[in-house]
């Protein structure tokens, strides 16, 4: 059965130190030929036997400046494979940051997302599947599709979704244009109307490069990793939000007790995506309002991926301090020693006694990072960006593997649309008729359709009808 | 009382635009056919707007001609004005339309009628279809029964009823039970099939008033030419032989002191009154639409049209109404060049019963009653083009039916009829289908100057098309493929004749030597323009010329286009059995389900194009057809 290629994740993401992207199809081995390099530099995958393994780098680019991950690449020729397709694997770093890096560039290089389940269902089709599990492959392909549904909807933040239906209408309302005067020429006139289109078709572009940039940085969708800062009242959890977020989002101010309530902030590190929970200082308090707002800063922990606990070392620790860490143990967390610009009373090396002193952090087998900063002067703020990517690549922090699949399908979306546009406006260039516009116009719609879980379906024929006048 | 029984192998129901051409490929194709008609001077009746074609109806005639059919050769007969739409734009989107002469478009249609072999034409109402059981519980058509009694046996029934099931006509606070034109309403067949438990639906549409053209000052209007250069409908007919002397069309304007008028009496109006139950087309809506959907256009487009040349009746195109008789008058008259007008006709609205075509098969046929067949506007579509494209589908699936062969069905990939037909059977229909050429997503390929390249063949097969027009086809297509491979052949290096050549023409000068096709794909260039350096050339057709030329300029976009067809052609071929029970699939969800069992789709490729079935239930589909299969 002839069909396109796919590529997907095999693998979950979780602190398995392998990760593996899977491709099939005709022209898998000729995509993954594409982004492998071998060690030497000259092997090439469609020049292997079937089931033999290679080493090499997978690179965005052709030469070893461009390596993104060293790699095993096992290649599979059909039909002696599980989809009895052509099948490439490429076992690589078992991190979430290099499996979603690596399966962009295949994508890149020509293969489609892989549709949960599609990999059973093809080899169900082909007959590598047993017909007796017909029953368990349709509720495989069903509760795949409505899961990556319904979080493709859900995570995706609520401005670029309405930032993408804002699109959608203005290109559509550019097809209706277009179809109007083409069903009913007395009607309506297409006169200067390529001049027209091309601003529109500009002003499109630049907007959706810009959603890929975010897509980029993983700003798009609304869940990252649910990072939560705690920390007694003024031990400078909001000064690290604001530094971190790189405005001034939280109040800060020398008064304990300044953030009564939790504010949120969608943030970025070497592209990985936090959601930082900036939560009110915890102490025992008599104060009503701040008395909810300890009450949440205690849920937002206990539900969070990453904890941060800011540490004031001006002060000397006291009971609060020992209530933090009884909340937050068991869970993954880092100690940011703050305030260092100020005279040093409690240290380093006093936190680690107390760590290794008590049961609950002893966290598998890593410790906890401790990072000495100054959110005043900015020192050591590098150091704790870096630990947190550390923790992230390694693998010590847990994230849903669904949301990064999410988030390639919505880039790979937003790709395909752009790519339309980019063939209206080459139509428009060599000045083809307007006809040839609405061709691609309509692609782009659909793409773009297909981020917030749109058909097509009668919405050309509707808006033509109400926006335009024509009949006889 | 001795019963009338007689025998034959069709009944058409309906002899409209739809019944003419389904009557007419069954009788070409040797069954005794007899059509019925409520008025046997209203066969082939244009009570609306009297032209054929226009933007992608144009289309339809050219493929219903394709096919073997009447309408591009009968409008041939009798036009007054032709016209090329949207010449300026891509092949893709021209279009032909022709003004008729109404009166003789009937005649003449009437004339090939009378005239056919095997064909009976019979003057009478139809009030029942008669069925027996057939296997698995589902029925069968054995013939239909007339008002009078009279019973005519037959293996197939084509209903092509048009806008006369329980029709009536208003026309303000006055309310006729009558079909259009004043005809003669068919009240009892809609009991009939609503007994054999075929779902109904009540649609509407209108017409505008027909002023005496005597009463027209034209001189306020702006004259509209037809094209210098006639273009025929029919393949079949000699371009030669119809350049003729061609009557104009006016353009006129209503203004604000028209819209005064009808938004101060919209409470007059039926439709706003709530009188009318039916659901009207958004595609030509009533004047009083226009004025109170886009209340800031200043002013709406009127086109005068004739009638006919032995009339003086003048069609008001754009003012459709269903306003009572003084506010109409009041209304048309205040539009530039109308003031003193006189109504032949009043405006009106006609209501009728017609089904959901989801009822249907693609071949037309209904999945419940085996050999009952519908075509036209009974199935929910509008326009005389929609109608004869379905008639003439139906005519000769009927005729497939009784002689045990597969049936003709096209796709959306192949034929405007064929979306048409899908768009119809697949999608939930809310108001009577117009064809538009944005509905057809493969367009680029199915251009109206290639209707006979894509479709000949099959009216070949079918048997309405002979011997001899199907070797011109063949032989215009070995010419198009020889002459596109000899220009891909033919290499011009970067000489100075041809620098000069290219200088002469504005087009930059060549670097490397290249082929005369990629000339031609220059914008600046055309095939015409090129016979200077191509001395080889030999004189042909300009309509091998032309194709030639479109497949070389658009080739990037006709591939990609291909490229989709194949992807799409790859789940129509993926056929659902009839009798598959949605029960037995796990894993559908709910409203698949639902929409599945309702639709009843042949393939997966129309099953995917059921609003409400998502590409995962699809996937489940495929999966469960295949372990159905083993």
């Amino acid at each position: 059965m002839e069909m396109d290629t796919i590529a997907a994740i095999a693998t979950g993401m979780t602190d398995s130190g392998i990760g593996i992207i899977r491709i099939s199809g005709e022209d898998a081995i000729e995509i993954a030929d594409k982004v492998y390099l071998s060690k030497g530099g000259h092997k090439k995958l469609r020049d292997a036997e079937s089931h033999t393994i290679h080493y090499g780098y997978i690179v965005e680019g052709t030469s070893k400046e461009d390596i993104v991950d060293e790699v095993m690449v096992s290649v599979f020729k059909k039909p002696k494979s599980y989809t009895a397709e052509n099948i490439v694997e490429i076992n690589c770093h078992g991190g979430i940051y290099i499996m979603n890096r690596i399966l962009e560039i295949v994508l890149e290089a020509g293969a489609r997302l892989a549709q949960p389940g599609e990999f059973t269902k093809r080899a169900f089709l082909n007959g590598r599947i047993d017909l007796t599990r017909a029953e368990a492959v349709m509720d495989m392909i069903r509760s795949g599709n409505e899961l990556a549904a319904k979080n493709s909807l859900r995570q995706l933040r609520g401005e670029i979704f309405d930032k993408i239906k804002k699109l959608r209408e203005e290109i559509l309302y550019e097809i209706a244009f277009i179809e109007s005067a083409l069903d009913d020429p007395e009607h309506i006139s297409l006169d200067e109307y390529p001049h027209r289109l091309s601003a529109r078709v500009e002003n499109f572009l630049e907007r959706i490069k810009k959603l890929i940039d975010s897509a980029g940085h993983g700003r798009m969708i609304q869940e990252g990793i649910n990072t939560v800062i705690v920390g007694k009242p003024n031990a400078g959890k909001s000064s690290l939000l604001n530094i971190l977020a790189g405005e001034e989002r939280a109040i800060v101010t020398e008064v304990a007790g300044t953030t009564r309530d939790a504010l949120e902030e969608h943030i970025s590190l070497c592209g990985i995506s936090l959601n930082v929970i900036d939560t009110a200082g915890i102490r025992d308090t008599n104060d009503t309002v701040e008395k909810i707002g300890v009450e949440k800063a205690r849920k937002y922990a206990a539900e969070a991926d990453l904890i941060i606990y800011v540490v004031d070392s001006s002060v000397a620790l006291d009971e609060n301090d020992r209530d933090i860490m009884e909340m937050i143990g068991g869970k993954k967390c880092m100690i940011l020693l703050n305030k260092t610009d100020l005279e040093s009373v409690t240290t380093k090396e006093m936190l680690q006694d107390i760590l290794s002193a008590n049961d609950v952090f002893s966290i598998g087998e890593t410790t906890v990072r401790i990072v000495s900063t100054s959110t005043k002067d900015g020192t050591g703020i590098d150091a704790f960006e870096s630990a947190v990517k550390d923790m992230f690549l390694n693998g010590e922090i847990e994230t849903d593997h669904q949301i990064c699949i999410t988030n390639v399908r919505h880039k790979q979306a937003l790709k395909d649309a752009y790519e339309s546009l980019l063939q209206v406006k080459k139509s428009l260039e060599d000045h083809m008729p307007e006809d040839f516009y609405s061709i691609d116009l309509m692609s782009a719609y659909a793409s773009l359709g297909e981020m917030i879980g749109e058909e097509v379906g009668e919405d050309l024929v509707n808006e033509i009808f109400s926006k335009f006048c024509m009949g006889k | 009382m001795i019963e009338i029984r007689e025998k034959v192998d069709v009944c058409v129901v309906g002899a409209g635009h739809a019944g003419c051409e389904a009557a007419l490929a069954c009788a070409r194709l040797g069954l005794e056919t007899v059509v019925f008609t409520v008025s046997v001077d209203s066969i082939a009746l244009m009570p609306c707007n009297p032209n054929i074609g226009g933007s992608s109806k144009g289309h339809l005639v050219r493929e219903v001609d394709a096919l073997g059919g009447e309408m591009g050769k009968n409008i041939d007969k009798t036009f007054i004005q032709s016209k090329m739409l949207n010449i300026s734009k891509g092949p893709a989107v021209h279009s032909l339309r022709a003004q008729a002469d109404k009166a003789d478009y009937t005649r003449e249609m009437r004339k090939v009628l009378e005239n056919q072999d095997h064909l009976t034409i019979k003057q009478a109402e139809i009030c029942e279809i008669l069925t027996q059981e057939c296997e698995n519980g589902r029925r069968e058509t054995v013939g239909v029964k007339t008002f009078t009694g009279a019973i005519y046996e037959s293996k197939a029934v084509i209903l092509c009823t048009g806008t006369y099931l329980k029709a009536r006509c208003l026309c303000g606070e006055s309310i006729t039970y009558t079909g259009p034109n004043g005809l003669q309403a068919a009240n009892y067949l809609t009991d009939c099939l609503q007994k054999l438990g075929i779902e109904m639906r009540r649609f509407k549409t209108g017409t505008p008033a027909r002023m005496d053209g005597r009463s027209i000052d034209y001189s306020r209007m702006e004259e509209q030419f037809g094209d210098e250069n006639i273009v025929p409908f029919s393949f079949s007919t000699d371009p030669d032989s119809i350049q003729k002397q061609q009557v104009s069309c006016w353009l006129t304007y209503t203004n604000e002191k028209t819209h005064e008028i009808i938004r101060n009496n919209l409470d007059r109006s039926p439709i706003y009154a709530g009188i009318i139950e039916g659901t009207g087309p958004r595609y030509c809506p009533s004047i009083e639409d226009k004025v109170v959907k886009f209340a800031d256009k200043e002013r709406h487009q009127v086109f005068l049209e004739p009638e006919g040349i032995h009339t003086n009746e003048m069609y008001v195109g754009g003012m459709s109404s269903s306003l009572p008789e003084d506010v109409q008058l009041a209304m048309y008259r205040t539009v530039p060049g109308l003031e003193n007008c006189k109504i032949v006709r009043n405006a009106y609205a006609i209501e009728y019963d017609c089904i959901n075509a989801r009822q249907l098969d693609p071949s037309l046929e209904f999945k419940t009653i085996k050999g009952l067949f519908s075509a036209g506007q009974f199935n929910g579509s509008s326009g005389y083009e929609e109608a004869a494209a379905q008639g003439i589908v139906a005519g000769i699936n009927a005729a497939m039916k009784i002689r045990g062969k597969e049936p003709l069905i096209m796709d959306r990939s192949e034929s405007y009829i064929g979306v048409l037909i899908d768009d119809l059977v697949t999608k939930d229909n809310r108001e009577p289908y117009r064809m538009m050429t944005s509905r057809a997503e493969y367009r680029l390929l199915l251009r109206q100057d290639n209707a006979d390249l894509r479709l000949r063949e099959k009216g070949y097969r079918a048997g309405l098309v002979s011997e001899e027009e199907y070797q011109a086809l063949m032989l215009k297509k070995s010419r198009i493929d020889s002459e596109i491979e000899r220009l891909k052949n033919t290499v011009v290096g970067a000489s100075k004749k041809i620098q000069d050549f290219m200088e002469e023409h504005e087009s930059s000068s060549l670097k490397t030597a290249v082929s005369l096709a990629e000339l031609i794909c220059r914008p600046e260039l055309s095939y015409e323009m090129l016979s200077e350096i191509d001395p080889e050339r030999k004189p042909l057709p300009a309509e091998v010329i032309q194709q030639v030329e479109i497949e070389i300029k658009y080739e990037g976009y006709i591939v990609r286009q291909q490229r989709q067809v194949q992807q799409y052609q790859k789940m129509e071929k993926k056929r659902i059995p009839e009798d598959l029970d949605y029960d037995e699939v796990p894993s559908l969800r709910l409203e698949a389900r639902q929409k599945l069992k309702l639709f009843r789709p042949v393939s997966v490729g129309q099953a995917s194009r059921i609003s409400g079935v998502s590409p995962a239930d699809v996937s489940v589909l495929l999966v469960f057809l295949e372990h159905y299969h083993k």
